[in-house]
């Protein structure tokens, strides 16, 4: 069930427009800015108060901090799905069809459609026929270790292989950037670690630009090379947080003391979002 | 590999050459399934049995002549000997019900997207709707006689009117209640209102439409039986219904009771149908088709 590439060193990763160094910080080319957005609901909540925010190809990015910090809302932002209330969010090139990939917090699969026809949506939602992508279809499968699983339904899968379709889905266009909304937070903590370390060898594979919203301190040091740290009421970024391990990270680096180190930073910067 | 290393530190669960150990809990829980999966099937028919005896004997006992309440025996007779009569009836109402219910689903779903793709016209029709449903059928049914001159249309829109309500409700409902996350992630790749409604909507509001159409094959039968009583006439529209009407005037009782039963027969006939028919269309992936563990 594992991935395979889990050593693939960081030199080997191929990123479009931009690599990520092996100290962890990134140096690509500007792929998505947040400009001062805010969003105000019912004209007086503030669920998003001037967020700033350049991703560059090749982050991984990861928004933390307490429920209510409005992560969740610039994630929406990004995606499309509302817009800012004001400031501008701009794609470098300006975004095309299937330039975006999307994980949410439960699998969000189709029940009645089988995991292959659930990882060609994003084909057939731009009328692909099935057989025209099988291909990148069944690679994505692969990239996943669900090869084998085509032709089930997502009923028979347990929850970790459910979000394994889900990543698999969202990675089946080669979209620009992935946003993931804490993706991994419904699972067990055995399974989550392993889809971690999964996630990092398919990003060292294949180089996609990810945001990640979690509000686990350890899932974000051990994943991003970047940490925007959050604060509630209003919600805004308050600290951004470097992690400069570099890439590969394995299950060593979770008992590492730069690991420590980071998480030290980390959940000092959280408790001042939180404000204790 | 992780996952054996742990399985051979726990103790194993059966020893290999050992008897598989069944305890007494669980042996009584296993008698219990087994008595419960037998009187399922044999608890009802028994009942039956001992029903059709008493009648008879009620019958026997005092001395009940036959034109008010004939003995099962002489019902199954009468089954057998009118089948001619019996079965070209039945074969007229149940033209009625399945046309009415055919017409139920065109109508239902199709006034059921309608509804989900235009809010407006939702809010327009659907207390419309409502407000025919809850009139009885049998209130409206003359005045349909009276302007409509066929009497095969007038009944098919009686039938119609009492079985297309739960069709529209439940897939109404069920249009609506497409999962949220999907949602976005059709708007996020930008789906079309089509795709939309084909890819997810209309696959989501599957088990709830089949809950529908169950309902509505039920009330479709009925829908037809009141039609028949009301239009009243012999000749083109004579279904069951007609016949227990006429046979009741001629005191014909046992005719009346075998039309009854061929009725009864048809509900159950259409209620099986129609659970198979979800059975099969859902079995591979919706819940209610599941069977679980324990």
């Amino acid at each position: 069930m594992s991935l395979e590439g889990t050593d693939v060193a960081a030199t080997d990763a191929v990123t479009k427009g931009g690599a990520t160094n092996e100290d962890g910080t990134s140096e690509g080319a500007p792929l998505l800015t947040l400009s001062d957005v805010s969003k105000v609901f019912n004209g007086d909540l503030v669920a998003l108060n001037g967020m700033s925010l350049q991703v560059r190809a090749g982050d991984f990015v990861s928004l933390l901090g307490p429920s209510g910090c409005g992560k969740s809302t610039a994630l929406r932002l990004i995606a499309g799905l509302s817009h800012p209330t004001s400031g501008k969010i701009d794609w470098t090139g300006g975004q095309g069809a299937g330039d975006l990939g999307v994980v949410f917090q439960e699998p969000t699969l189709m029940p009645w459609a089988t995991v292959a026809q659930n990882v060609w949506l994003p084909w057939r939602l731009r009328g692909k026929s099935y057989a025209s992508v099988k291909d990148k279809v069944l690679e994505a499968l692969a990239l996943v270790g669900l090869e084998k699983f085509a032709g089930s339904y997502p009923r028979e899968l347990s929850g970790g292989m459910k979000m394994r379709v889900s990543i698999a889905r969202s990675l089946v266009t080669n979209p620009r950037l992935i946003l993931m909304d804490e993706p991994f937070a419904a699972l067990d903590e055995i399974t989550r670690h392993k889809l971690n370390n999964d996630l990092l060898a398919l990003r060292a594979k294949i180089g996609c630009t990810i945001i990640f919203v979690t509000h686990s301190v350890f899932e974000s040091v051990f994943l991003s090379n970047r940490i925007v740290v959050m604060a509630a009421r209003p919600g805004r970024v308050i600290h951004e947080v470097a992690v400069d391990a570099p890439y590969p990270r394995d299950e060593e680096f979770r008992t590492s003391s730069a690991y420590a180190a980071h998480c030290r930073a980390a959940s000092d910067a959280l408790h001042d979002a939180i404000g204790d | 590999m992780a996952e054996t290393r742990m399985a051979e530190t726990e103790a194993p669960k059966t020893r290999p050459g050992t008897k598989r150990i069944i305890d007494r809990e669980e042996a009584a829980r296993a008698r219990r399934r087994r008595i419960e999966s037998i009187g399922r099937w044999t608890l009802p028919l028994v009942v039956l049995v001992l029903m059709i005896v008493l009648w008879d004997r009620i019958c026997v006992w005092n001395d009940i002549p036959k034109y008010i309440l004939p003995r099962p025996g002489l019902v199954a007779e009468t089954l057998w000997n009118d089948a001619p009569i019996l079965f070209k009836a039945l074969l007229i109402t149940l033209r009625t019900t399945i046309l009415a219910l055919l017409v139920a689903v065109i109508g239902g779903v199709g006034l059921a997207v309608l509804f989900t793709q235009s809010k407006l016209f939702e809010m327009s029709f659907y207390p419309y709707a409502v407000v025919l449903q809850v009139t009885p059928i049998v209130a409206i049914a003359p005045l349909i006689f009276i302007y409509i001159s066929s009497k095969i249309v007038g009944m098919l829109l009686c039938a119609w009117i009492v079985a297309f309500f739960p069709v529209l409700s439940n897939t109404t409902l069920g249009l609506n209640s497409a999962d949220h996350n999907l949602r976005d992630l059709f708007n996020i790749y930008g789906a079309t209102r089509w795709q939309r409604l084909r890819y997810l909507q209309l696959p989501s509001a599957l088990p709830y439409f089949l809950g529908g159409l169950r309902i509505a094959g039920g009330l479709a039968l009925i829908g037809a039986v009141v039609a028949e009583y009301v239009a009243g006439t012999g000749g083109v529209g004579s279904g069951l219904a007609f016949t227990i009407l006429e046979s009741s005037y001629r005191l014909n009782i046992p005719r009346v009771f075998a039309a009854l039963i061929l009725i009864a027969a048809t509900g159950v006939v259409i209620f099986m149908a129609l659970s198979l028919l979800s059975h099969l269309l859902l079995r591979k992936w919706h819940e209610s088709a599941l069977k679980r563990e324990s």
